[in-house]
């Protein structure tokens, strides 16, 4: 429990340093809002007034302090080629992305475990081989491309799926979910390829540790020995793996978006960093990053529950 | 003649991990009776930790080559199917090891790991008797406050400790056999001394016959009744404790007596 | 250098050949041969249109086809190969100075900095590196440079974590405290005892960089972030293509198939350098 607390409040420091540093690097930036406000025309006073109206001219901090609080309510500004809160303009866009990027880890976990203990169980036979190789190639091809070629493969050749063809969640559930998985499969696949590896890897190490052999001493089989001894052990490095992979994968959703058309997060960041909308760039960052960094807490809590020995480490 | 509850004979061990085999265990030779306890002692690498794994049917079955004959309850561990081999694993013929820090699984619960072979081989045998008995086993092998450590994990317990509770785990389904490979090798001299007495009290109480495998022969001398002496893979002298300590008719004996340190009091 | 190499044909002294190693050379070798011939020889004017024969398939004229411009696309897959190659090494050069220094000095010196650094550091190794060379694109502008620079930034957090695993590592040592008894200046001990020693850990991690900076990289200039035109980089020249999939299909193909063979070509010298050392 007092690890759990700890996490917690770290999460909580990391989430302040890096909002700090999403903050000043958009303070930064060379462009005065006042000026894009009010066009290059306006009198230098009808700026000043406008500066001191939205708080520009106080101090560095007191501006990242009401823009944390206002960020925290849920206000995250007014975007500058829309004039709409931006809150507004992610709200309906969000669920497409984290499906999305649910839908992906999903199938990596539901790929690559099964398919890891199957290679590290058979180590060395044909399949192992012939999986491992595959393995390879595929952590090679980039997910756009990939997305590519299951379009061409899926659309063209057996005629499944339309490219193109996005139905929103809003309108009809089931052809939204069917939609999004070839997406959902390019992301996935060099996830799982890595994430089959690192579990082959992880299991044939620990299937050489002293502690198996006392498990085979007491009449366990092989069987036994894995999914009652080996498994658990060679999960932790694993789990690291996936939460990071998580985070991989919802920013590996943008580019996913753009290959299959889907109108989720990606359009409007691509457009807003284009346009230099930063006030949109700046609420997209940090939307990720405390997705991100939640993940990490969710991934240590469930390494604490996997790992007794971290509480005494620490 | 007492109970012969196991004949090893002829034993050889090859391996073929590199290019040309390798034997490391000659023509190896040993009998059990009912409540004795048996040394074995020599150098490190001279076959006495392959000879007693072997026995525990612990030597994978690829890699390398087995020939002789280890006969237990009518069968012959090397060539009879795996499924009889593991129905007596644990349950009849039990080993504890020499890394206590690592024999345990980490990510386990120590109870858990006690209970194992009772899972294993007694499943008409309820949670409630399981916990019973593998406290009982845990106070029984000096482990204070054993509902305590019962839900603690390996990592919380000192290395003497954790052996205990190896001990607690190979005994707790009565086995007729227990191994002990260099149980102590790792231990402070301490902590060398109670699991030695540990060892000679469950022999007493339980009539299970131990083969203790140990490179100290100080140790060996107090505790086997009968000791065998291994050098470079094979049996090189073999008798009763005293005959073999106090007269070695071997040369290598003889130099592996010499070496023991001597404290006159 | 010299050991760099020594390291990579070490195969040839084994009796068992590294086949990661063999392919992977082989591979790497191939693509930096055509990106060199390019420099001198190009079949044709990779910006040259040619309203004649757009969107040809493979020829013996044209051995990639041609894109929807009439441009030859091997002439433009050699250029694009160049420009990818450019940023890739521009990336991991970055990201290994930057972050050597950095995890040198935090780990050597530990104390207040290191903590703050390498909170900073952890917070953003955490985060998916497109996505912080998004954040950096949209700060700096896009353009091959700040393409360069971004990904540069995005790269740095995962080299001052190894080098300062590694300093740590080393910093105890006997041979590390008698320089230091000896008087050796800190900065002399970081950069001529400590630094070198890293290499065998460095070199692996270094191939994998290129791997995922090429990867990137292509992924950025996909989503038109990046070197813009006539300057194309691969991952532009993709989605220009994708949009002619179904028609000319060896368009898309030729281009995906050569940013899926200079990722292939580094992950395989990574793993056979990792499988080497592993004996």
């Amino acid at each position: 429990m007092k690890y759990i607390i700890k996490k917690i409040l770290m999460m909580i420091l990391t989430l302040v340093v890096v909002s700090f540093c999403v903050f000043l690097a958009f303070s930064l930036i060379p462009g005065d809002p006042a000026t894009r406000k009010l066009g290059t025309e306006a009198t230098p006073e009808l700026i000043m007034q406008y500066r001191e109206k939205m708080g520009l001219n106080d101090p560095l901090l007191v501006r990242y302090f009401r823009w944390l609080i206002s960020f925290i309510k849920g206000d995250m500004g007014t975007s500058y080629s829309y004039s709409v809160p931006v809150s507004s303009m992610l709200m309906n866009k969000l669920p497409i992305t984290l499906t999305l990027g649910i839908m992906s880890f999903v199938m990596m976990i539901v790929i690559s475990i099964p398919l890891g203990i199957y290679t590290a169980k058979h180590e060395n036979g044909y399949i192992d081989k012939v999986i491992v190789v595959i393995n390879q190639i595929i952590m090679a091809v980039p997910p756009f491309f990939s997305g590519i070629l299951l379009t061409f493969l899926f659309g063209m050749i057996f005629k499944l799926f339309t490219p193109g063809g996005f139905v929103s969640y809003t309108q009809d559930m089931g052809a939204f979910l069917k939609y999004l998985i070839l997406p959902a499969i390019s992301i996935a696949l060099p996830k799982a390829a890595m994430s089959t590896k690192l579990l082959r890897g992880s299991v044939i190490a620990e299937a050489e540790k002293d502690y198996t052999r006392t498990a085979y001493s007491r009449g366990n089989s092989t069987t036994e020995v894995l999914y009652r001894h080996v498994l658990k052990n060679a999960m932790i490095p694993v789990i690291t793996f996936m939460g990071m992979a998580l985070a991989d994968m919802i920013a590996g959703s943008i580019v996913i978006e753009q290959v299959f058309s889907i109108p989720g997060i990606s359009r409007i960041l691509l457009t807003s960093i284009s346009n230099r909308d930063y006030p949109v760039v700046e609420a997209i960052i940090m939307g990720i990053a405390i997705l991100v960094i939640v993940t990490n807490l969710l991934v240590d809590i469930i390494y604490r529950i996997i790992d007794p020995r971290i509480e005494t480490m620490e | 003649m007492a109970d012969i509850i196991l004949d090893v004979s002829d034993l050889n061990i090859e391996f073929h991990d590199h290019d040309k085999p390798e034997t490391v265990v000659f023509d190896f030779d040993l009998t059990l009776e009912k409540g004795e306890i048996v040394g074995i002692v020599g150098e490190s690498g001279s076959g006495k930790s392959m000879s007693a794994l072997a026995i525990a049917g612990l030597l994978k079955r690829h890699a390398l080559t087995k020939t002789g004959r280890i006969m237990f309850d009518g069968h012959d561990l090397l060539t009879c199917d795996r499924d009889t081999l593991r129905s007596y694993q644990g349950d009849e013929i039990a080993i504890i090891f020499q890394e206590p820090m690592t024999s345990l699984n980490p990510v386990k619960k120590i109870g858990w790991q006690v209970e194992e072979c009772l899972r294993i081989h007694h499943k008409d045998m309820s949670k409630q008797e399981r916990k019973e008995k593998a406290v009982n086993m845990l106070d029984s092998v000096g482990i204070h406050e054993p509902e305590k450590v019962y839900n603690m994990y390996p990592h919380e317990l000192s290395g003497g400790m954790r052996q205990r509770v190896m001990i607690a785990a190979a005994m707790i389904a009565d086995p007729q056999i227990l191994i002990a490979d260099e149980p102590t090798t790792a231990l402070d001299v301490t902590v060398q001394e109670q699991i030695v007495e540990l060892l000679r009290k469950l022999n007493r109480e339980k009539q299970t016959s131990i083969i203790f495998i140990s490179h100290d022969l100080s140790l060996v001398s107090r505790l086997c009744q009968r000791v065998l002496v291994m050098n470079k893979g094979y049996v090189v002298e073999t008798g009763k404790t005293e005959d073999v300590f106090k007269r070695p008719r071997e040369e290598y004996t003889k130099r592996l007596i010499a070496a023991i340190p001597k404290i006159d009091i | 250098m010299k050991k760099f190499f020594d390291n990579i044909f070490r195969y040839k002294s084994n009796k068992k050949i590294n086949g990661y190693m063999v392919a992977g050379s082989i591979i790497t070798g191939l693509i930096i041969l055509m990106v060199i011939v390019g420099l001198f020889y190009m079949p044709y004017d990779p910006t040259k249109m040619d309203s004649s024969c757009k969107l040809q398939g493979i020829s013996l004229k044209h051995i990639m086809g041609t894109d929807n411009m009439g441009r030859d696309v091997f002439s433009r897959v050699m250029y694009g190969s160049r420009v990818t190659l450019l940023i890739a090494i521009g990336t991991v050069t970055m990201g290994v100075v930057i972050g050597s220094i950095i995890g040198a000095f935090t780990g050597y010196y530990g104390g207040m900095l290191d903590e703050v650094l390498m909170r900073i550091i952890d917070a953003l190794f955490a985060f998916p590196s497109i996505l912080l060379a998004l954040v950096f694109v949209s700060l700096f502008g896009t353009g091959t440079y700040q393409v360069i620079i971004s990904l540069g930034i995005a790269f740095v957090p995962s080299f001052a974590r190894i080098v300062r695993s590694e300093v740590l590592r080393c910093r105890n040592m006997d041979y590390i405290e008698s320089a230091r008894l000896q008087g050796v200046p800190d900065l002399r001990i970081i950069f001529v005892h400590i630094i070198p020693n890293t290499k065998d850990t460095m070199i692996p991690s270094i191939l994998i960089g290129f791997n995922n900076a090429v990867l990137a990289e292509a992924g950025l200039s996909y989503l038109g972030i990046g070197s813009q035109p006539p300057y194309a980089s691969l991952g532009k020249m993709l989605s220009d293509a994708q949009s002619y999939m179904f028609t000319t299909p060896s368009y898309v193909l030729s281009i995906g198939m050569t940013i899926v063979l200079m990722i292939l070509g580094f992950a395989f010298l990574g793993e056979g350098l990792g499988k080497d050392k592993r004996g």
